[in-house]
């Protein structure tokens, strides 16, 4: 019926179609051009990776200098391999994102149906509020509200330790309880944040099968077991491929800005995407071999997103992200 | 037997039926406000901190329990020089900027995407969220910014970079799926009205959860960026809010050295610079304006976020 009324008032059917798809166009067109500047154009500087990147003198600009370096091969990758350094920061990403994964997935699972099994909805929300906070803050506040507890002279740990007769430890020069320092932080960022999107989710179950169930003598531990972890499944398998995705990923501003760029720490706080900033800021290594690190990162971030995803689509087809 | 006890137990107490015993609810109390005060703990430190005595501190350190309080932090930012007002100018600026025009972006991208009689719109799905798979990484990003864009010690370096968010993309694609019937769509377009005339007069206003949504995630965003004025910021004149922060942060010295920052009347007290309760104080009125947002805009965000994870 509309359709009939469409055809009927404009006055030829092809050119309305091509203006509809025009405009629409233009609708697309602001931020098409700022992927393709910003997100695609980067991706032939990958080719900055297989170059010995030098400054084209004659005509200094980005293109010049890929073009007119010289083919390297995989020589720039070679470091990642052989270094002890890079092994101990691909280590390091790795260990790290392994177990915050498993971590936040128990912890924020965990969190999510405590906050709705809470009879007192006042009191579930408040928690919420309060555990949701720490999302909206950065990292370099974060790293603010640390230097408040560990700073040498004045923060409130060492000066507990001092009086209490310990040793007072200097918690920015020693490595050692850094791993546990930097899973605390990310726990306090984002556990709050994803036990929210699974209450959201929980919340969503339909409510008959609970009662169902409890009129079927199934304790709680079983209704959790048995009805709210298979509904929970599809979002946990695709919150869990995405951070597979980003395993080789690291949250930057954690691990630059918490250890506040203390020397001694680097070999506990050093990953990936630190040192590929380091690299190019203080131009200690060369560009090649940040770009390598870099595609590195990519490529077997998307072969693990593949992976993983075409490892749930065997198993369960409908849970798969695409 | 056990289980009639328990049950008998919570009717008396006036408990519903299948919630769960009173001892796991303390429990559950337990674990659950000890995490929560974990969270919001270190920013309460901050602010006792920022109200502590230079004297309180030379003497017990930082502690929840100062023997001295003091406004004079408070009263020290006021004296302070241009940087601080400027990087607060900056901060604000960027934030508000940033925010519009990202937003703006946002909803004409994912509008056309929701558009299933648009033509092009599988290709420009897979454009955008390619993105989100695969990219050139930081490296090359930063040089074709820099040396290509010209993004480098302007405002637009402050802007640009985070413009579009191709979560954010999904997150408002969704809403208009769920939240605008396509008959609405054809019943403008059989009125005469061009596509421009029904997204603003009749698609917006029906979407506004969903933008208000977006606009918070971008204006936090903005507002706590502090990464993009690492890489493409050195004059001082650029800084914002959260880069000032970082640069105190990774200089000790910079309150006392830098002349723009102390002013010109405070320079002349700066042996009892009260240093540490200022830079709290300083963080302070970093998150204070989220702080206060925050109950407020809640909901919003958890509506998005639960929208763009759930059905994205």
């Amino acid at each position: 019926m509309s359709k009939s009324l469409a055809t009927l008032k404009s006055p030829s059917r092809g050119f309305a179609k091509r203006k509809k798809t025009l405009l629409l166009i233009t609708m697309v067109l602001p931020g098409a051009i700022w992927l393709f500047l910003l997100r695609y154009v980067p991706l032939f500087g990958i080719l900055i990776a297989f170059k010995d990147y030098k400054i084209f003198s004659k005509a200094p600009n980005l293109w010049n200098n890929i073009i007119h370096s010289e083919w390297v091969g995989f020589d720039n990758f070679k470091f990642l391999f052989t270094s002890t350094d890079s092994l101990k920061m691909i280590k390091n990403t790795l260990g790290y994102n392994a177990l915050w994964i498993a971590l936040g997935l128990v912890i924020s699972v965990s969190f999510a149906i405590m906050l709705s099994q809470l009879t007192k909805k006042f009191i579930a929300k408040t928690y919420q509020t309060l555990m949701f906070f720490p999302y909206f803050l950065s990292w370099i506040v974060a790293s603010y509200f640390l230097l408040a507890f560990l700073d040498k002279t004045r923060g409130m740990i060492p000066n507990l330790q001092q009086d209490l007769g310990m040793q007072v430890t200097d918690w920015y020069n020693t490595p050692g309880p850094w791993p546990i320092i930097l899973t605390l932080a990310n726990l306090w960022k984002y556990v709050g944040y994803s036990s929210i999107l699974y209450l959201a989710a929980i919340t969503g179950i339909d409510s008959s099968q609970y009662e169902a169930a409890s009129i079927d003598g199934a304790s709680k531990w079983q209704q959790i077991r048995y009805i709210t972890l298979p509904n929970l499944k599809p979002m946990i398998i695709i919150l869990f491929i995405m951070n597979v995705s980003k395993i080789f990923n690291s949250d930057f501003g954690l691990f630059f800005t918490l250890p506040m760029n203390s020397g001694p720490l680097i070999p506990v706080t050093q990953t990936i995407d630190t040192y590929v900033y380091r690299v190019l800021m203080t131009n200690a290594g060369n560009p090649g071999m940040s770009t390598a690190a870099s595609l590195f990162q990519n490529l077997v971030g998307f072969l693990c997103l593949m992976g993983a995803n075409s490892i749930v689509r065997k198993v369960d087809e409908d849970s798969s992200l695409f | 037997m056990d289980k009639n006890k328990v049950m008998s137990m919570n009717r008396r107490i006036g408990r519903r039926l299948n919630s769960i015993s009173l001892p796991s609810e303390i429990l559950i109390n337990i674990v659950l406000a000890l995490f929560c005060l974990m969270c919001i703990i270190p920013f309460i430190f901050v602010i006792i901190i920022s109200f502590t005595s230079s004297e309180s501190i030379r003497q017990i350190g930082f502690s929840f329990t100062p023997v001295q309080w003091s406004m004079d932090a408070y009263n020290f930012i006021l004296k302070l020089g241009d940087q601080l007002w400027r990087s607060y100018y900056n901060s604000i600026l960027i934030t508000v900027i940033g925010t519009v025009i990202s937003v703006l972006i946002t909803i004409l991208y994912a509008y056309a995407l929701f558009r299933k009689d648009f033509k092009l719109r599988g290709f420009f799905m897979f454009f955008c969220f390619f993105t989100m798979l695969f990219g050139g990484g930081l490296a090359p990003t930063y040089y074709v910014c820099k040396l290509m864009l010209g993004l480098s010690d302007n405002y637009a370096a402050l802007v640009v970079p985070m413009l579009l968010n191709p979560f954010n993309v999904i997150i408002m694609r969704t809403f208009f799926q769920t939240s605008v019937p396509t008959e609405l769509i054809e019943a403008s377009a059989i009125d005469g009205g061009g596509e421009y005339y029904t997204f603003f007069k009749i698609i917006v206003p029906i979407s506004k959860p969903g933008i208000a949504t977006i606009a918070l995630l971008n204006s936090i965003a903005y507002w706590n960026e502090w990464f993009i004025p690492l890489l493409y910021v050195r004059d001082a004149k650029f800084f914002p809010l959260q880069y000032l922060l970082y640069r105190m942060q990774s200089q000790a010295d910079f309150l006392a050295k830098n002349a723009s920052m102390i002013g010109p009347e405070a320079s002349k007290m700066i042996a009892n610079l009260p240093e540490h309760s200022l830079r709290m104080a300083l963080v302070v009125l970093v998150v204070l304006p989220i702080a206060c947002a925050y109950p407020f805009f809640q909901r919003y965000i958890i509506s998005g976020l639960t929208i763009g994870s759930v059905k994205g």
